[in-house]
C-alpha cells in the first residue's frame, strides 16, 4: 500500500496580479522503500507541491485551493496544527536546497539536531538532552562526520558546503521519518560533493526503508536514483511513469525537449581554431588577494592565491573551455586576462600587446576588442537604462555607429541575438532570465570584438533556456569568427561547447588538452573523479556507474 | 573578548580626546568671559576672580592644566555655584538621571520589543497595523509635546498623577518616565519589526517549522535572537538620546537631574560646568555605544569566534 | 513612402516601464503615502506665499484682545498679546521648513560626496574615511549643538551647519554602502570591460543605482532635523524672537497650557502632522523603491 497518495492537488497563489496555478491538479503515490522524482523547471511547481504536503507554504498569498494527501490514510491538507506537527516530528522529513540558509547561523548544529526530539509534541515520545545527543552524534557518524563528539557544539558556519548538507540529512533523519522529501538537496554543492551525497541518500534510504520524494531539475541527478519519475510544467504534470519507460520511450512533448536539451556527448561543429596563431598568451600569471580572515594573525598564508602561475595560450577562432569546482579560481582567471582583476605578476599578451601594465587610458583600445558574458543575467544588466541604452552604450562609445545610424545597429544587434525589435523601450525587469542572457550577449559583441571571455553563462538558466543560449553562443562564434573562453562548472556543457579545455583547482592548471581526449583518457586523478562524478540522463548506464563506484 | 573590549576602549581614548579639546576651546572661545556677564564689576573684581579659577594663565597652560585634571577624574569648580565642584554636582544630580533612564529605557524596551514582535507575527493585518500606527505616532509625537500633553490630561484635567518632582509624591516618578521612554519604544518597535520580518523570511525558519518546532519556540529559539540585533545595536544611541531627552523631560517635570543642570549651565553660562558634564556626558555615551556593539557581536556566533580567533 | 515608415516606428516603440514608473504606481496605491505628499505640498506652498496669504501681518498685536479661544475672525485663536495663531504658526512653519530642509541638504551634499568616494575607491581611502564617520559618530552630537548654540549664542545659520553636520554621516553611510554594493555587481564589471571611463561608470552606472535609498534617506532625514530644531527651540536655545518656529510656539505654549490649552495644542498638531506626513512618505517611498517588492 502506498504511504503517500496524493489526488487532484491544486495549490493556487492569490498575487495582487491575479491568481497564480502554482500546482493544478496534481496526483502521485509513493510507497515505502521507493524513490519517487519530480522534475521540472523553476515556476513548475514541484516545490510548492511537496511544500503545500507540510504546510509549510506562506499562506496568504498561497491556498490549497482542492484534492486530498493520505499519508498512511490520513489526508495532511486538512489535519489541524497539533496534528501537522505529530507528522512533521514523526512522519516526514524535509532536506533543503541550500544548507548555508536552512541552518540557523545562531545556535549550534547539535542543539538544531536534537531540537525535534526535546521538544517533541508527544510527551511520550519526548526524550531528554543526554540521549537525544547521543543519538544524534551517532547519525552524525553514519553520514559522515569526522569526530562527531566535538562537532556536535559547532555552528552551521564552521562546515563546509557537502558537510552542511550531510548536517541537514542527519537532522531530517534523526526522528526517523517514513517520507523523505529532498529539495533539490545537491543543487547548490559542486559535481563531486553532489555524486556523495547522492550516494549517502541512496545508501541510508535502502538501511531504512523510507519513502523519498527527490525534486530536481536536474534529470541526470534522477536518472540513478528514482524508481518513478514526475515530470511536471507550469503546475500540471506533464508525463509519469517508471523512470526506465519515462527515459527510453518517453511519450510527452515536453519531457522529450526536456531531456533533448541536456548538452550531451561531444561538440558538433566544426573546430575553427588556427594553432598557428595565438590571440592571448597567459604566461606566470598570479592573482593574489589578501586575505581579510587572516590579516589580524600574522602568521601563515596571508593571501588566497586566486591564481597561481598559470600559463596557457589561446589559438584565433578556438573555443577553450575552462572548468573548476567552486573555488577554483577559474572566474578570477578569466577576469585577469581581460585586465578586470589587478594581477600581481605574469603577463597577459593579446595578438601580441602586452596588457598587464597598461593604464586603463591604454587599454581603451583593447577593450572593443575583448569582452565578457556574465553569470547572472539578474545583475549583469543597469536596471535603470532601456534595452536601447545597455546597447547603444558600448557602439557610440567605440565609435562603432554614429548617432545617426544607431537605431539601425542596434535594431541589427537584437536581430542577431534573437530579440524583438518591438522592446527596445523596455527595461531589464520585464524580460526573462534567458532574455536578458541575450540582451547581456548583445553588448558584448556589440563591438565586433576578436575574443570573448563567458563565465558560467548558462549556469543561471534552466534547462531548455540553458540549451537555446548555447545555440546562440555557437551561432553567433561561427558568424562573427569568435574566439572564445567558456568557463563553466558543468563538465557536460564544457564538453558540447569547447575544441579544448583547461581543467583548475586551487589556482593551478591540472590539466589540459583537447576536449574528447581528456574525456576518454583523463590523466590527473582530480580529473577522473571529476568524470567520474557527472551525472548522465541515463538510467541503465546511471545505474552502473553508481554500481561500479 | 576581554581583550576586544580592552583594544575598543582604547579606541575611545583619541575619542574621548578630541571631545575635550573641542569642548574647552569652544568653551574658551566664547564672547565674553563668564564673569563680564550682568553688572558692571570693578576690574579688580574680576582679575582676582580669574587668578581664583587659574583664568589668567595662557589657554595652552590651562589646557593642559585642565586636561591633567580631568584625568584624575577632578573636574574642578563651578563657576556659578561658588563653594561646590563640579563633581559634586554630577554626583548630585546623577542618581535622578540614573534612575529616570532606567525606567525609560524599561519601557522602550518592553513595550517597543512587544509591540514590534507582536506586529512582526502577523504582517499587514490589525495585529501588525495598530502597534505600528501607534509607534508612527510615538515617533511624531516629541517628548517636548508628549510631557505637556501628559502633564494637562492626567495631572491637570483628570488629576491622577503628580504633575513635578521626582520621588516626592508617591507616583510622581510615572509621567517623566512615559515622556521620555515613548519615543523610544516607538522606534525599537519598528526596529524590531523589521528584523524579525526579516528573520522569520529565512530559510531556517522553515527548516524549523519543517522539523515540527511548536510556533511560539521557533519564535523565541529561533528567531528572536537573529532579530533583535538590530535593537541590540541599537541600545547605545538610545542611551545617548536618552541623556539628551532628559534635558526636557527634567526642565517639565522640574526635575533636579543632571539634564536640568545642564540647560541652567548652559544660560548661566557656568563654563566650568558645561565643560565637566560634557566630557561626562560624552564619557558615558562612549562607553554605553561599546557594551551595545559588543553584545550585538557577542550575539552573533559568527563574530564571536572571528574575536576569538584573531586575539 | 513618409506614411509605411511611420507606421513601423509605431510598432518599434513599444515603450517599457521603467522601475521609477513602476514605484510611481506603486506610491499611488499608498494612500499613507499620498496624505504624505499632499501635505508635504501643501506646506511647501503655504510657507512660500506666507506673507501674501496669511490672515494677519506677523507684527500685529492687539493687547486688548489678549488670548482668545479660536473664533470666526481667528481661526486658531489667539495668544497672550492678541497676535492671530494661525499666521503665527504659518511663520513658524516656515522657519521650521527652511532649517528642515536647508540642513537636510547640507547633509546630503556632504554625505553623498563623502560616501560616494569612499565607496567608489574602496581600500584604504575608505578605510580612512569610514574610521573618521565612526569616531565622529562617537561624539555625542546632541550635547554639542547645545553647546555650540550656548557659546556662540543662537544663530540660525550655525543652527543649519550644526544639525546638517550630524545627519551627514548616516548619509554616508548608507550611499558608501550602496556604491559598495553596486561597484561589485556585474553591470558595473561589464560597463569597466566595455573601457568606459570612471566618471562614465559614476555618472550612467552608479549614481542612478543609489537614487532610491537616497530619496527615501533624505525624507525620513528632513523630519528629523524639524525635530531637532524643535527640541532646540523648546529648551530656548534655538530659534530666537522675533523669529518663531514650532519648537519656539510649543515652549510658549506650555507656559501658559493650563488656561489657554490651544496655544498648545494648534503648533503641537503642525508639527506631528508635518513629521507624520514626511514618515508616512519616507515609508512609502521606501517600499515603492526597494528592489525586493518590485520582483512580483
Amino acid at each position: 500500500m502506498a504511504i503517500l497518495e496524493v489526488d487532484g492537488l491544486k495549490v493556487y497563489f492569490h498575487t495582487r496580479n491575479g491568481i497564480v496555478k502554482a500546482v493544478d491538479d496534481v496526483s502521485f503515490s509513493v510507497d515505502s522503500g521507493e524513490t519517487l522524482a519530480i522534475v521540472g523547471e523553476s515556476g513548475s511547481g514541484k516545490s510548492v507541491t511537496c511544500y503545500s504536503l507540510l504546510d509549510l507554504l506562506p499562506k496568504p498569498p498561497a491556498k490549497i485551493e482542492g484534492g486530498t494527501a493520505l499519508f498512511n490514510g490520513k489526508d495532511l491538507l486538512t489535519c489541524n496544527t497539533a496534528e501537522m506537527r505529530e507528522h512533521r516530528c514523526n512522519d516526514i522529513a524535509v532536506i533543503f536546497q541550500d544548507p548555508m540558509t536552512s541552518l540557523n547561523p545562531f545556535l549550534t548544529i547539535g542543539e538544531q539536531l536534537i531540537e525535534p526530539l526535546i521538544y517533541h509534541p508527544n510527551m511520550d515520545q519526548r526524550q531528554g538532552r543526554s540521549a537525544a545527543r547521543e543519538k544524534a552524534i551517532a547519525l552524525l557518524d553514519e553520514v559522515g562526520i569526522i569526530n562527531p563528539e566535538n562537532r556536535f557544539d559547532s555552528y552551521p558556519h564552521e562546515f563546509s558546503g557537502g558537510m552542511r548538507q550531510r548536517v541537514m540529512i542527519a537532522m531530517a533523519l534523526i526522528t526517523e521519518p517514513k517520507l523523505l522529501i529532498c529539495d533539490e538537496p545537491t543543487t547548490a554543492l559542486d559535481v563531486t560533493i553532489q555524486a556523495q551525497i547522492l550516494e549517502l541518500i541512496k545508501q541510508l534510504q535502502q538501511t531504512r526503508n523510507v519513502a523519498v520524494i527527490f525534486i530536481s531539475h536536474d534529470l541526470g541527478v534522477v536518472a540513478g536514483i528514482a524508481d518513478k519519475v514526475i515530470v511536471m510544467c507550469e503546475g500540471t504534470i506533464r508525463e509519469a511513469g517508471d523512470t526506465d519507460r519515462v527515459f527510453y520511450r518517453t511519450q510527452d512533448k515536453y519531457t522529450k525537449k526536456l531531456l533533448d536539451a541536456i548538452p550531451e556527448g561531444p561538440k558538433t561543429i566544426l573546430n575553427r581554431s588556427d594553432v598557428s596563431d595565438n590571440l592571448v598568451e597567459v604566461s606566470h600569471l598570479k592573482t593574489y588577494f589578501i586575505d581579510q580572515t587572516h590579516v589580524q594573525g600574522g602568521t601563515g598564508d596571508r593571501f588566497i592565491k586566486a591564481v597561481d602561475d598559470i600559463s596557457l595560450t589561446i589559438a584565433r577562432g578556438e573555443i577553450l573551455g575552462l572548468v573548476g569546482e567552486s573555488g577554483s579560481g577559474k572566474s578570477t582567471l578569466g577576469r585577469s586576462i581581460l585586465q578586470l582583476a589587478p594581477t600581481t605578476a605574469g603577463t597577459v599578451k593579446f595578438q601580441g600587446q602586452t596588457l598587464t601594465g597598461l593604464n586603463p587610458k591604454q587599454l581603451v583600445p583593447w577593450r572593443k576588442k575583448m569582452q565578457m558574458i556574465f553569470q547572472d543575467p539578474y545583475a549583469s544588466l543597469n536596471p535603470r537604462m532601456t534595452v536601447f541604452e545597455t546597447l547603444s552604450e558600448p557602439l557610440l562609445y567605440h565609435g562603432v555607429a554614429t548617432s545617426k545610424n544607431i537605431g539601425h545597429q542596434v535594431r541589427q544587434l537584437m536581430d542577431d541575438v534573437g530579440l524583438a525589435q518591438s522592446q527596445l523601450r523596455k527595461y531589464p525587469h520585464e524580460f526573462s532570465g534567458g532574455q536578458r542572457q541575450r540582451i547581456a550577449i548583445g553588448r558584448a559583441i556589440a563591438t565586433k570584438p576578436d575574443f570573448i571571455i563567458a563565465d558560467e553563462p548558462v549556469s543561471a538558466l534552466d534547462v531548455t533556456i540553458q540549451a537555446q543560449i548555447l545555440d546562440l553562443i555557437l551561432n553567433l562564434v561561427e558568424r562573427h569568427n569568435l574566439t572564445m573562453m567558456f568557463i563553466s562548472h558543468d563538465l557536460s556543457v564544457v564538453r558540447y561547447i569547447s575544441d579544448r579545455v583547461i581543467i583548475m583547482n586551487r589556482g593551478v592548471i591540472v590539466e589540459q588538452g583537447k576536449t574528447e581526449a581528456v574525456w576518454a583518457n583523463p590523466e590527473a586523478s582530480y580529473t577522473k573523479n571529476l568524470l567520474a562524478a557527472i551525472p548522465l540522463a541515463d538510467p541503465e548506464a546511471e545505474r552502473a556507474r553508481i554500481n561500479n563506484r | 573578548m576581554i581583550k576586544f573590549a580592552l583594544g575598543r576602549l582604547l579606541q575611545a581614548i583619541p575619542v574621548l580626546l578630541v571631545v575635550i579639546t573641542a569642548t574647552f576651546f569652544l568653551v574658551h572661545s566664547a564672547p565674553g568671559g563668564p564673569f563680564s556677564a550682568d553688572k558692571a564689576v570693578p576690574p579688580e573684581v574680576i582679575k582676582a576672580l580669574e587668578a581664583q579659577y587659574n583664568l589668567d594663565q595662557p589657554v595652552w597652560q590651562q589646557y593642559f592644566n585642565y586636561l591633567g585634571d580631568v584625568v584624575k577624574g577632578d573636574f574642578g569648580p563651578s563657576f556659578k555655584y561658588s563653594g561646590r565642584t563640579v563633581n559634586e554636582l554630577i554626583a548630585a544630580g546623577l542618581p535622578t538621571t540614573a534612575e529616570l533612564a532606567f525606567y525609560a529605557m524599561l519601557i522602550a524596551v518592553g513595550i517597543g520589543v512587544l509591540a514590534g514582535v507582536t506586529a512582526s507575527l502577523r504582517p499587514n493585518t490589525m495585529q501588525d497595523y495598530v502597534p505600528m500606527t501607534a509607534a508612527m505616532i510615538g515617533i511624531c509625537m516629541p517628548s517636548f509635546l508628549l510631557g505637556p500633553l501628559l502633564v494637562l490630561v492626567f495631572g491637570i484635567y483628570l488629576d491622577w498623577l503628580p504633575i513635578s518632582g521626582w520621588g516626592d509624591i508617591p507616583g510622581d516618578k510615572i509621567l517623566p518616565s512615559i515622556t521620555l521612554g515613548t519615543g523610544y519604544a516607538a522606534y525599537i518597535a519598528r526596529l524590531s519589526r523589521g528584523g524579525m520580518l526579516e528573520v522569520l523570511s529565512q530559510d531556517y525558519i522553515r527548516t524549523a517549522r519543517a522539523k515540527g518546532l511548536s510556533e511560539p519556540l521557533i519564535i523565541i529559539k529561533h528567531a528572536l535572537r537573529g532579530g533583535l540585533i538590530p535593537v541590540v545595536a541599537f541600545l547605545g544611541p538610545a542611551f545617548a538620546g536618552l541623556l539628551g531627552g532628559s534635558f526636557v523631560v527634567e526642565t517639565i517635570f522640574q526635575i533636579p537631574g543632571l539634564g536640568r543642570f545642564y540647560v541652567q549651565a548652559a544660560f548661566n553660562r557656568d563654563y566650568t560646568l558645561i565643560l565637566g558634564m560634557t566630557v561626562f556626558f560624552s564619557t558615558l555615551i562612549i562607553v554605553f555605544n561599546l557594551l551595545s556593539d559588543m553584545l550585538a557581536i557577542w550575539l552573533n556566533p559568527k563574530l564571536r569566534q572571528e574575536i576569538r580567533g584573531t586575539k | 513612402m513618409a506614411e509605411p515608415v511611420k507606421d513601423m516606428t509605431k510598432e518599434f516603440e513599444e515603450h517599457g516601464s521603467s522601475l521609477w514608473k513602476d514605484a510611481w504606481i506603486k506610491l499611488r496605491k499608498n494612500h499613507m503615502a499620498l496624505f504624505g505628499l499632499s501635505v508635504l505640498v501643501i506646506l511647501i506652498f503655504s510657507s512660500l506665499l506666507t506673507p501674501w496669504i496669511a490672515p494677519y501681518s506677523y507684527e500685529a498685536q492687539n493687547l486688548d484682545l489678549g488670548a482668545t479661544a479660536p473664533s470666526m475672525a481667528h481661526w486658531l485663536g489667539t495668544d497672550i498679546f492678541g497676535r492671530d495663531m494661525l499666521t503665527r504658526i504659518m511663520y513658524g512653519g516656515r522657519v521650521s521648513l527652511m532649517v528642515g530642509f536647508i540642513a537636510t541638504a547640507v547633509a546630503l551634499v556632504i554625505g553623498i560626496l563623502w560616501g560616494a568616494t569612499a565607496g567608489f575607491f574602496g581600500g584604504r581611502i575608505d578605510a580612512l574615511m569610514m574610521r573618521i564617520v565612526d569616531i565622529l559618530y562617537a561624539l555625542p552630537f546632541m550635547i554639542f549643538i547645545v553647546l555650540l548654540m550656548v557659546v556662540f549664542g543662537r544663530n540660525i545659520l550655525l543652527l543649519f551647519l550644526a544639525i546638517g553636520a550630524v545627519e551627514w554621516l548616516t548619509m554616508a553611510r548608507i550611499v558608501r554602502g550602496q556604491v559598495m554594493a553596486l561597484r561589485n555587481l556585474e553591470f558595473v564589471e561589464a560597463a569597466n570591460s566595455l573601457g568606459l571611463s570612471q566618471w562614465t561608470i559614476i555618472r550612467r552606472h552608479i549614481i542612478p543605482n543609489t537614487l532610491g535609498p537616497v530619496i527615501v534617506y533624505t525624507t525620513l532625514t528632513i523630519p528629523s532635523v524639524m525635530l531637532l530644531e524643535a527640541f532646540l527651540s523648546f529648551l530656548g536655545l534655538g530659534i530666537q524672537p522675533p523669529e518663531s518656529s514650532w519648537g519656539l510656539l510649543i515652549n510658549y505654549g506650555v507656559e501658559t497650557m493650563e488656561e489657554y490649552p490651544w496655544l498648545l495644542m494648534f503648533p503641537g498638531i503642525a508639527l506631528s502632522l508635518t513629521l507624520f506626513a514626511l514618515n508616512f512618505l519616507g515609508d512609502g517611498l521606501r517600499d515603492a523603491l526597494d528592489p525586493r517588492t518590485s520582483k512580483d
